[in-house]
C-alpha cells in the first residue's frame, strides 16, 4: 500500500484529470440549470486536492481515518448543498463515481506494468466506492435532518392556545393526536392556564380526523391534568361519526362536558363566568 | 422534627407547602391537620402547593387521604396552585384525585370554600325553617 502511486498520479496530472472529470460529469448528469460550470469545476478541483493530500498522508483506502477528515467534511458539504438544490441521491453520488474513468485512464497511461496497473486500479476503485457511498449516506442524513426539522415545526404550529374571553381559553386541535403531540398540547395548555389564570378551557376536536381509544385516553389525560390544577375543560367539535365511535369503543368520558360545536361550548363558558350575551335592540327606521 | 405550618383563618385552615414534601413530613402534616380541624372545628382546608415541584405517588395518595379525612371531620378541602408539571406527573401516575376540589389561585380557593360553607348553612337553615313550619302547623 505504501508504494501506491495514486497520490503521485493525482499531483502530476491534476489539470488533465480535472478536465476529463468535469466533461464526464456534464455528460452523465445535466447540471447546467442547477450548478454553473465554474462552480462544478471549483468543487471538483477542491475534491481532487483534498483527496491527493489525504492519500499522500495516510492509508489510501481507509477513508474513516484522520487523514480523510477534510475529504469527509467536504463531501458532507457537497451532498448537503446538492440535496438542497434538488439533486437525486444517484446524481449526487455520480459526482464521486464519475471520477473513476478519468483516473483509471490516467493510471493506465502512467503505469505500464500490467500487475501494478491492476493493483492501483483496484485500490482506486475501493477508495472511490467508499467515498461515493459516504456521499450517498450524507445525502440521506441531510434529507433526514430536513424531515426532522419539518416535523418539529409542524408540532409547534399545530398547538396554538387562544384566549377567547377573560378566563376562557380555546385549544383547536388539528390533525391526528399521537402521544408526542398530546404531550406538547397538554403542556402548552396547562402553561397557558397558569399564565392567564383561566378557569375554563375549550378543547375543540373538529380537526381531528379519527378518534380511537388512544386518542380518547390522551384527551382524558389532558382534561384530568387541567382539573387537578383547578381548571375545567369542555370538549367540543364532536362530529356525528366520532360520537358513534366513542360509544362503540366504550370510552367513558365521565362528567366532562361535551358539546357538538365551539359556539355551544362558548355559550356554556359565558354562563359559567356569569356573562350574558344580549342582542342590542335593532333600531329600524320607524319614521 | 420539622413541621409544615398550619395557619388558622377564621373557620378555615391554610397550609402552604414551601419545602420539598418528603414522606415523614407528609405523615406529620396528616397528624397535625386532623388534630387542628378537631380543635378549632374548622369547616374548610386550603392546601397551597404552588411551590411544590416534585411529586410521587405517595404524596399524591396523601393529598387524597387528607381530603377524605377532612371530609370525615366535616371540612372541605381545596388544593390550589398545582403546577403543570406536577399535574402531568400525577395523571401519568394514574392519580386523578377524584375526591379533591382544585382551584388555580389561593383567592379562588377561598371563594370556593366560602361558597360551600355558605351553601351548607343555607341548607340547614331551610331545613330548620321547614321543620318549625311543620311543627307550628301541627299545633
Amino acid at each position: 500500500m505504501s508504494t501506491s502511486r495514486i497520490p503521485e498520479i493525482l499531483r502530476q496530472h491534476e489539470n488533465t484529470l480535472l478536465d476529463d472529470w468535469t466533461r464526464e460529469q456534464k455528460q452523465l448528469t445535466d447540471t447546467s440549470n442547477r450548478l454553473s460550470d465554474a462552480e462544478l469545476r471549483a468543487q471538483s478541483r477542491r475534491f481532487l486536492q483534498l483527496v491527493q493530500e489525504a492519500a499522500t498522508r495516510g492509508n489510501a483506502v481507509d477513508i474513516d481515518g484522520d487523514a480523510y477528515k477534510e475529504v469527509r467534511k467536504f463531501l458532507e458539504e457537497v451532498s448537503a448543498s446538492r440535496a438542497a438544490l434538488g439533486f437525486s441521491p444517484s446524481e449526487t453520488a455520480t459526482f464521486v463515481f464519475s471520477f473513476k474513468q478519468p483516473l483509471f485512464a490516467q493510471i493506465r497511461a502512467s503505469i505500464p506494468k500490467a500487475e501494478e496497473q491492476v493493483d492501483e486500479i483496484w485500490s482506486a476503485t475501493l477508495l472511490l466506492d467508499k467515498l461515493g457511498l459516504f456521499t450517498t449516506e450524507m445525502y440521506q442524513k441531510s434529507r433526514e435532518a430536513v424531515i426532522l426539522r419539518q416535523q418539529e415545526e409542524m408540532l409547534e404550529l399545530s398547538t396554538p392556545v387562544v384566549k377567547l374571553w377573560e378566563g376562557v381559553l380555546a385549544l383547536p386541535i388539528i390533525g391526528t393526536l399521537d402521544s408526542s403531540r398530546t404531550q406538547t398540547i397538554m403542556e402548552s395548555l396547562l402553561e397557558k392556564i397558569v399564565e392567564t389564570g383561566s378557569e375554563l378551557a375549550i378543547i375543540d376536536i373538529t380537526g381531528v380526523p379519527t378518534v380511537d381509544t388512544l386518542t380518547a385516553q390522551h384527551l382524558l389525560k389532558t382534561v384530568t391534568a387541567a382539573r387537578l390544577m383547578g381548571a375545567e375543560c369542555i370538549i367540543s367539535g364532536i362530529r356525528p361519526q366520532i360520537a358513534q365511535t366513542i360509544v362503540h369503543l366504550g370510552v367513558e368520558l365521565g362528567d366532562i362536558i361535551t358539546k357538538a360545536n365551539l359556539a355551544d361550548a362558548f355559550r356554556v363558558a359565558m354562563q359559567r363566568s356569569g356573562h350574558v350575551v344580549v342582542r342590542k335592540a335593532v333600531i329600524t327606521a320607524k319614521a | 422534627m420539622e413541621h409544615i405550618p398550619i395557619l388558622r383563618m377564621g373557620e378555615f385552615l391554610l397550609i402552604t407547602v414551601q419545602v420539598d414534601m418528603h414522606d415523614r413530613l407528609a405523615l406529620q402534616l396528616q397528624d397535625d391537620l386532623t388534630e387542628q380541624i378537631v380543635r378549632h372545628g374548622s369547616r374548610g382546608v386550603l392546601i397551597d402547593i404552588s411551590a411544590l415541584e416534585v411529586v410521587d405517588s405517595f404524596i399524591g395518595r396523601m393529598l387524597g387521604n387528607i381530603a377524605s379525612m377532612s371530609r370525615v371531620l366535616d371540612a372541605q378541602t381545596v388544593v390550589v396552585g398545582m403546577r403543570p408539571a406536577v399535574a402531568i406527573t400525577l395523571v401519568e401516575l394514574g392519580m386523578s384525585l377524584p375526591g379533591i376540589r382544585t382551584a388555580l389561585t389561593v383567592e379562588r380557593g377561598m371563594e370556593i370554600l366560602r361558597d360551600d360553607v355558605a351553601r351548607a348553612r343555607q341548607e340547614i337553615e331551610v331545613e330548620v325553617a321547614e321543620e318549625s313550619a311543620d311543627g307550628s302547623s301541627q299545633v
